[in-house]
Order: C-alpha cells, then sequence, then structure tokens
C-alpha cells in the first residue's frame, strides 16, 4: 500500500434533495492524504467542509466518485474512523467513564479483559488530563472539560484516521489554545492521521501538514492545497515570530478572504 | 436566627394558607345562601372524622368504608393503565421508529384519541359481560393514546448527534436500544405516563357512577341517591387528593431521569 494515499478521494460529489430541490454541495473533489498526516480543511460558513468529513466518516454516501481508505471503499461509518463531534455529542445519562467505555468496548471488547478496558479507559482519559472527571457526567462538566472526554473517547479506540468538526470551535481563546497543544501532543505520541474542519486560519497553520482551502459554495471545491513545511514539535510562541509562519497564514488569508471574499454578495 | 430568615418560609407556606381560606370561605357563603343544602364546611369537617376514623369497615357489598372505595378505584386505575402502558409503550417505540408504521396508524390515532372514553363503556359491557372489566377497558383505552404519542414523539425527537454516535461507534442494535434510545425517550415516555395516569384518575369516577360496585366514583353516586351531600364533598377532597399525590410521585420520577441536552 502506497502510504501517500492512505486516504484517497477521487472524483467526489454530493448533491443534497431539499424542499428547493437538488442542492449540490460538493464536486469534483480530488484528495489524498498520507498515513501520519495531520490535514486542515478550511473555507468559510457552507463550503461544504462538514459535508467533506461526514463522507470520510462514511455518515454519508457521494452522490459521484469513490473514497478509499487503506485501500476499501468506505462504505459506512466504523470505529477506524473516529469522529470528535462539533458539539461534543456526549450521551448525558452516562458518566465520563462510562462514554469512553462504549468505544472501547465495541472495539476490544472481544479481545480483551474487563479489567484490561477499564485500564485503556483510565489511560485515555489520563491523557486528557481528565480523571479527576471520570465518574462525573457531562452535564457536570465545563464545555472544554466535555470537548477534551470527546476527544478521548475518539482516541481510545486507535483509530486509523481521527476526524474531527471544528473540535475547539465552540471554546474560548484560552481554552482552545490549550487544547491544540495538548492535541499537537497526542498526536506526535500517536502518529494518528487526522482531518479537522475548522475556520481558524492560525489553528489551521499550528498544526497542520497539509491546508486544504475550498472555493465558496454552492458546488463547491479545492481550491488549493498548502503544504506546511514548518518543523515538529511546534511551540506557538516561537512560531508568532516566525516570518514562514507568517508566509503560512498570509496565504490562507489572501485565498480566504481575497479570492473567496464575496462570500455575503454570493449568499 | 434573624428575624429576615423566616421570609422565605412565610412567602411559601402563607399564599397557599390563603388560597385555602378563601376556598373554605366561598363554601361557608355558599352553605349559608342555600340554607345549609350545602352543608357548611364545620359540618362537613365533622363528618370527615367520622369518615376516616373507620376507613375500612365493611357492612356489605354495597356499604364499605371509603377506604376500600378508593383502594379499589386505584386497583381498577391500575389494571387499565398497566395493560395500556404495555401495549402503548411499545408501540410507540415501533410507530416512532419507522415511518411506514407511523403513516399507518397515525389517522386512526387521531380519529379515536378525542372520543369520550365513557363512549368505550359499552362496548366494554358488551365485549367483556361485566361492570368490572369494562371499566378497566375504559381506562386502558383513555390511558393507551398519551402514551403511544408521546413515546413516538420521543423516538422522532433522539437527537440525530447521539444517532451519529452509535453510528462511527458501530453499536448493535440491542446496544442503540438499552444505552441511547431508552435513555432518551425516557422523559417522554414518563410525560405520557403522567398524562395517562391523570386521565385515567378523571375517568375513573365517571366510568364507576355507570358500573356500580365498589369505587369512590360509585361512592359518589350511593352518597347522591342517599342524599349524603357532606360525604360527596369529603369524596371530591379525597379523589383531588389521591390524584395530587399520583401526578406529585411522577413528577417526581420524571426529573430524575431527565438530562441536560445535547446542545448545552
Amino acid at each position: 500500500m502506497n502510504a501517500d494515499k492512505f486516504i484517497q478521494i477521487q472524483n467526489v460529489e454530493q448533491t443534497f434533495k431539499t424542499a428547493k430541490g437538488l442542492f449540490p454541495a460538493l464536486r469534483d473533489i480530488q484528495l489524498n492524504i498520507a498515513k501520519g498526516e495531520f490535514v486542515a480543511l478550511i473555507g468559510h460558513s457552507g463550503c461544504g467542509k462538514s459535508t467533506l468529513l461526514n463522507l470520510i466518516a462514511g455518515l454519508t454516501m457521494p452522490t459521484h466518485g469513490v473514497l478509499l481508505c487503506a485501500n476499501r471503499e468506505i462504505a459506512g461509518p466504523g470505529p477506524d474512523r473516529a469522529v470528535v463531534f462539533q458539539n461534543h455529542s456526549l450521551l448525558p445519562w452516562l458518566s465520563c467513564f462510562d462514554n469512553v467505555y462504549l468505544g472501547i468496548e465495541r472495539v476490544f471488547g472481544k479481545t480483551e479483559s474487563k479489567a484490561q478496558l477499564r485500564a485503556r479507559t483510565d489511560a485515555a482519559l489520563d491523557m486528557v488530563s481528565l480523571s479527576h472527571a471520570a465518574q462525573k457526567r457531562p452535564g457536570e462538566i465545563s464545555g472544554g472539560m466535555k470537548q477534551r472526554v470527546g476527544i478521548a473517547r475518539a482516541l481510545a479506540m486507535e483509530p486509523k484516521v481521527l476526524l474531527m468538526d471544528e473540535p475547539f470551535g465552540a471554546l474560548d481563546a484560552l481554552t482552545r489554545a490549550k487544547l491544540q497543544d495538548e492535541l499537537l501532543e497526542i498526536v506526535a505520541k500517536t502518529q494518528a492521521t487526522v482531518v479537522m474542519v475548522t475556520h481558524d486560519v492560525d489553528e489551521a497553520v499550528l498544526l497542520s501538514d497539509k491546508i486544504v482551502m475550498m472555493t465558496n459554495g454552492p458546488a463547491a471545491t479545492i481550491g488549493e492545497v498548502l503544504q506546511v513545511n514548518l518543523p515538529r514539535p511546534r511551540s506557538r510562541v516561537e512560531l508568532a515570530d516566525s516570518a514562514q509562519y507568517q508566509s503560512y497564514r498570509k496565504a490562507v488569508i489572501d485565498f480566504l478572504y481575497t479570492r473567496q471574499g464575496h462570500v455575503e454578495k454570493a449568499a | 436566627m434573624g428575624t429576615n430568615d423566616w421570609r422565605p418560609f412565610w412567602l411559601a407556606v402563607l399564599p397557599p394558607v390563603f388560597g385555602f381560606a378563601l376556598l373554605v370561605c366561598i363554601w361557608a357563603l355558599v352553605s349559608i345562601t342555600t340554607r345549609g343544602s350545602i352543608p357548611s364546611p364545620w359540618e362537613t369537617g365533622l363528618q370527615a372524622i367520622d369518615v376516616f376514623s373507620d376507613p375500612f369497615y365493611r357492612k356489605g357489598p354495597n356499604d364499605q368504608g371509603v377506604g376500600w372505595n378508593v383502594l379499589m378505584s386505584l386497583e381498577r386505575v391500575a389494571m387499565g393503565f398497566g395493560l395500556a402502558a404495555l401495549v402503548g409503550i411499545p408501540a410507540g417505540f415501533v410507530i416512532g421508529r419507522f415511518t411506514f408504521l407511523s403513516r399507518m396508524f397515525n389517522p386512526l390515532i387521531s380519529l379515536l384519541r378525542p372520543v369520550s372514553p365513557l363512549a368505550w363503556l359499552p362496548i366494554g359491557l358488551l365485549v367483556f359481560k361485566g361492570a368490572n372489566p369494562a371499566a378497566i377497558w375504559t381506562i386502558f383505552i383513555c390511558s393507551i393514546w398519551p402514551m403511544v404519542i408521546n413515546t413516538a414523539v420521543g423516538v422522532q425527537r433522539v437527537p440525530q448527534d447521539y444517532m451519529n454516535v452509535a453510528r462511527v461507534l458501530n453499536l448493535s442494535e440491542w446496544k442503540i436500544a438499552t444505552t441511547i434510545l431508552f435513555p432518551a425517550v425516557l422523559p417522554y415516555m414518563l410525560t405520557g405516563v403522567r398524562l395517562a395516569v391523570g386521565t385515567a384518575w378523571l375517568v375513573i369516577v365517571a366510568a364507576e357512577m355507570l358500573t356500580g360496585g365498589v369505587g369512590i366514583g360509585f361512592w359518589v353516586w350511593d352518597e347522591w341517591n342517599n342524599l349524603n351531600v357532606k360525604n360527596i364533598i369529603i369524596a371530591i377532597f379525597v379523589i383531588g387528593g389521591v390524584g395530587l399525590i399520583l401526578e406529585y410521585a411522577l413528577i417526581r420520577i420524571a426529573t430524575a431521569f431527565t438530562y441536560e441536552d445535547v446542545a448545552s
């Protein structure tokens, strides 16, 4: 298997049936994602970023084209492609521990003992520094903590691909920065392949190896792909002064606000 | 403890006391203007002490204590309601889960739901050939609708996010039903149960007036035939009190099983 083409998206088109007729969301999507690569999908609201992520997750099927993961067609959702949802989507009647355990049990339940499953759950919560909140319900913890439980649930399944839909969008700037740093560490440790939807330019440059910039919808497609060749590990404080970082940032801002800046007129 | 600390206590206690006082005043006024054909609160109170001092006496089939009457009515409600829950809640689940079944049954439910439960009583008498099963049948038919409808609505409103979690984790149908569907639907279901019990308790009084036997509704009718108005008023308070206790208990159960929404 070619490691550069771990995920392959070929000629994908997505059209939704709505009350007003057919709505073309995506067209002509061509993208390859390498194993261990961190890819950010960026674009204005309504450009189909989340639609593309849902296609990779297998939650929706494309109208045309094919998506492959490890050379196999993506035919539906599965625990090998874990999703961190925008609104965390924890089950409110389960404790944080049980929310994480649910996924672990599904993936490892047939091969491992209860004690091993529990140890995995503890380790996952420890990784996001939430061991103290294990027995709390989602309603009893803050938004940032909920999002960390969501990340722990996804990572604990040891997925081949981690799909994140604006995971930090609803958080304040300080919490977001802290979770971004944690995510950088975790991804460095686990070597996971990550696809993250974001609308935050700094987040995209700081975290990614590759930034996929999307044109405005309807019928959005990939406008440009930017390779981010900043050395890892990355530090947000050092990068703030880096000319290279600024040039990447400028490139994304140029794309979003100069070439695709007419989103209000189009709407 | 300072005087100010008592303010919330009095603000909580005094308004209901004033409410009851107003009710008793109006009652007394009505009693005076009707020259005693409606008995006064004082007389009724004395009679109530008499009635409640021996609630479980038995002097033949048509003369039993108020306690037996209430228990008999509660038993009928429990039977009819229990059967309705047994049928209605699973029916609500499948109607909510499958669009075809929902389209199939919704017109029937819309047609039958507005019918007064008492209209079903003759059918019950005819089919079951007995007053007691007919009364239970009437309770069954009136308490099934809120449970079917609320359960179905609950199933249809399970947030898509939870179902997406289930799909990504690839959970089995059984796991989806027990860890996602059931807890998500439970608050809706309990609302249905509460509405059903409320309606059942309303209907049992009327049904028993028609069917006779032992029961709080029959007791009201019997005391009307005896022209014992004091006992009728006592019965009204008993019916209200029992209904209040049922409602309160179910609200407590419902709040214990309601969790914050996914969006917050």
